[in-house]
């Protein structure tokens, strides 16, 4: 994104590095190829790229959870599976057009987190991780309960619903795929956005000593609650969209464990945690490790593993943590740096 | 320096109303009392291990009394959390610096500005240069503070706190390993901040850096304060003589 600079009387303050207009022209260009896809790809393009875009922003969700505000959750399915049965709630039950549903969903979803958070932030540590997964099974358990939406075998869109999107097959697929783009977009900006504001430096702070921080005036647990809820309120919207594309919703499917919390935390972990380019990095690796290796059934999630551990082991600040340190690539540059007037401004 | 006399009738900016704390045997305060005029500089010593810092800890909120109360500007505030105290105008420096070290130093002050001192961030980015200027830190302002040698660390609490914009600024030993010329520019600048209107309390090993900027010294010693008053009558008083510098007391 664009190296923007703020007077604030008299002292000169950026964002940005030497790389951060490359960063912005690669972002556009690319923007403008993704935006296009339909024009240049098949069906089978556009739904490989629209799961991309899925993992890149539950992957940079989790990460703003984990990485920044340090709240470890192995329970995000928890507003996948959310987000993915209000939506089929609104649409089949409440008659709300889909594409209205998905931001809906976002917001109940958020509604949802408020008293979650308040039961999950009891707990600490490795208590707090447990939590989150225990109130995701619990949410799956209350899913297969509704008889209105299948139980626990699950229920589809029905057709008029389906049709009522778009009247042809392509223009959905179209219109889907832009959704989907959209969406990441979205959560991306609002992301960086977020880590720019008073709030990132907050976050930071909080990562890196939590007593300084509550001695400077920040509330430590409020912040933490606040992004916990707009983490929820992505998710559960990411969650919507996955299966209205897939048209089809089950307890099992939302509510894995292995597809919208393993996944997210390998494609973070070995991209980079803490870091915003790490997710994007870190699932294009995933999807080249699953389209050459998915054949192999079992291996291939032992591959996963062993990348993972390599990974760690070599490198525990991921792939791109290592890009900076060795070239100091930042695509979203997110230090504010004093512009010195007479002196150089020599970076350091 | 003086000024405890035109204050000595208003209500005290800070209060500690028979304030008691033990960590299991070890007792750091027996129904302490203690006040801070508005604008007045205390100095707090006493040995290794006495309990200075922990004083500090129930002042700002991160550690609660067993019993007792703090109270600022007459409020009770025994059972607010750190953050609102910082808000309200209690500043804090750490003994052990705690920068924040994914950060840069300008950075640190900045959020320190924005939450401790309720500024618009932009606002607060001249009062943070100056600040970084007068700590010697402004040729530093975009290093990241992990970066920094325990000196600067100890500069950026100085400087971190300053920008909360406290009422009553925490010193906690802020003068250790400065050279003289540093000392002498580290008593300037506390004497400039007191100018400003801010109460200081200050705790510290290097006593002359200490007795050149407070007016007053207590010394706290097994759960209590064992002397309190003007800082060279208490300094030459036999009790400190014998247990803080641990030599003969002749006057
Ligand atoms: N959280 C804690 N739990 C248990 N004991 C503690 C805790 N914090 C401090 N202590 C103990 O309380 C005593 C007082 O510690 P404190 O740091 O307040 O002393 P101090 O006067 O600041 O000492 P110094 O001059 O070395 O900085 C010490 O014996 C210390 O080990
Ligand atoms: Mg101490």
């Amino acid at each position: 994104m664009s190296a923007k600079t703020s007077a604030g009387k008299g002292v000169r303050v950026a964002f940005g590095s030497r790389w951060s207009h490359v960063g912005t022209a690669l972002c556009a260009v690319s923007l403008i190829a993704l935006a296009a896809a339909p024009f240049w790809g098949g069906r089978d393009d556009l739904q490989l790229l629209s799961e991309i875009y899925a993992y890149v922003a539950l992957a940079s969700l989790w990460n703003l959870l984990a990485g920044y505000a340090g709240l470890v959750s192995v329970g995000q399915q928890a507003y996948v599976g959310l987000g993915a049965y209000i939506l089929f709630a609104l649409a089949i039950l409440g008659g709300v057009s889909p594409l209205w549903a998905i931001p809906l969903s976002g917001v109940i979803s958020a509604a949802i987190a408020i008293p979650v958070a308040a039961l999950v932030f009891r707990l600490r540590g490795h208590y707090f991780a447990i939590g989150t997964w225990i109130v995701a099974e619990v949410f799956r358990l209350l899913a297969s309960q509704v008889s209105l939406l299948g139980g626990g075998s699950g229920t589809s869109l029905l057709a008029a619903v389906v049709i009522g999107m778009a009247p042809t097959r392509q223009l959905r697929d179209f219109l889907l795929y832009w959704i989907a783009l959209a969406l990441v977009v979205v959560v991306l900006a609002t992301i960086v956005l977020l880590l720019r504001s008073r709030y990132g430096l907050a976050l930071k702070a909080i990562r890196d000593s939590e007593l300084a921080a509550t001695c400077n005036g920040i509330d430590v647990r409020r912040t933490k609650v606040l992004v916990y809820i707009v983490t929820a309120f992505g998710t559960a919207m990411v969650g919507a969209l996955i299966f209205l594309q897939k048209l089809r919703v089950s307890p099992d499917a939302a509510f894995s464990v292995n597809d919208w919390t393993a996944f997210v935390i390998f494609i973070t972990v070995i991209g980079g945690i803490g870091r915003i380019e790490g997710p994007i990095i870190g699932t294009i690796v995933f999807f080249v490790l699953r389209q050459t290796l998915a054949d192999l059934g079992t291996i291939y999630l032992m591959m996963l593993g062993l990348v993972a551990i390599l990974v760690m082991l070599t490198t525990p600040k991921g792939l791109w943590g290592l890009l900076v340190e060795r070239f100091g690539w930042q695509v979203f540059p997110l230090e504010r740096k004093v512009v010195f007037e007479e002196r150089s401004a020599a970076r350091e | 320096m003086g000024g405890q006399n035109s204050v000595a009738n208003a209500v005290p900016i800070l209060a500690l109303d028979k304030i008691s704390k033990r960590f299991g045997a070890i007792v750091i305060a027996e129904a302490i009392d203690l006040e801070l005029g508005e604008g007045e500089a205390l100095g707090i010593i006493g040995p290794n291990g006495a309990g200075k810092t922990t004083l500090f800890g129930i002042i700002s909120g991160t550690l609660s009394p067993d019993s007792g109360r703090v109270l600022y500007a007459g409020a009770d505030i025994t059972a607010m959390p750190p953050a609102r105290r910082c808000a309200m105008g209690i500043g804090r420096s750490f003994q052990i610096p705690l920068p924040f070290g994914g950060m840069s130093v300008f950075e640190n002050l900045v959020v320190a500005s924005a939450f401790g001192g309720g500024r618009h961030e932009r606002d607060a980015y001249q009062s943070c240069m100056d600040i970084l200027e007068r700590c010697a830190l402004a040729d530093k302002a975009n290093r990241q503070a992990s970066s920094l040698t325990l000196l600067d660390r100890k500069r950026l609490e100085l400087a971190r706190a300053l920008a909360t914009d406290p009422a009553v600024l925490l010193l906690d030993e802020v003068a250790g390993g400065l050279t003289e010329r540093e000392c002498q520019a580290l008593i300037e600048l506390i004497r400039d901040v007191r100018k400003s209107g801010v109460s200081i309390i200050w705790i510290e090993h290097v006593v002359h850096a200490l007795i050149a900027s407070i007016d007053r010294l207590v010394v706290l010693h097994n759960g209590g304060f064992i002397a309190e008053g003007d800082p060279a009558t208490v300094l030459r008083s036999p009790q400190v003589a014998e247990i803080y510098l641990g030599i003969e007391a002749d006057a």
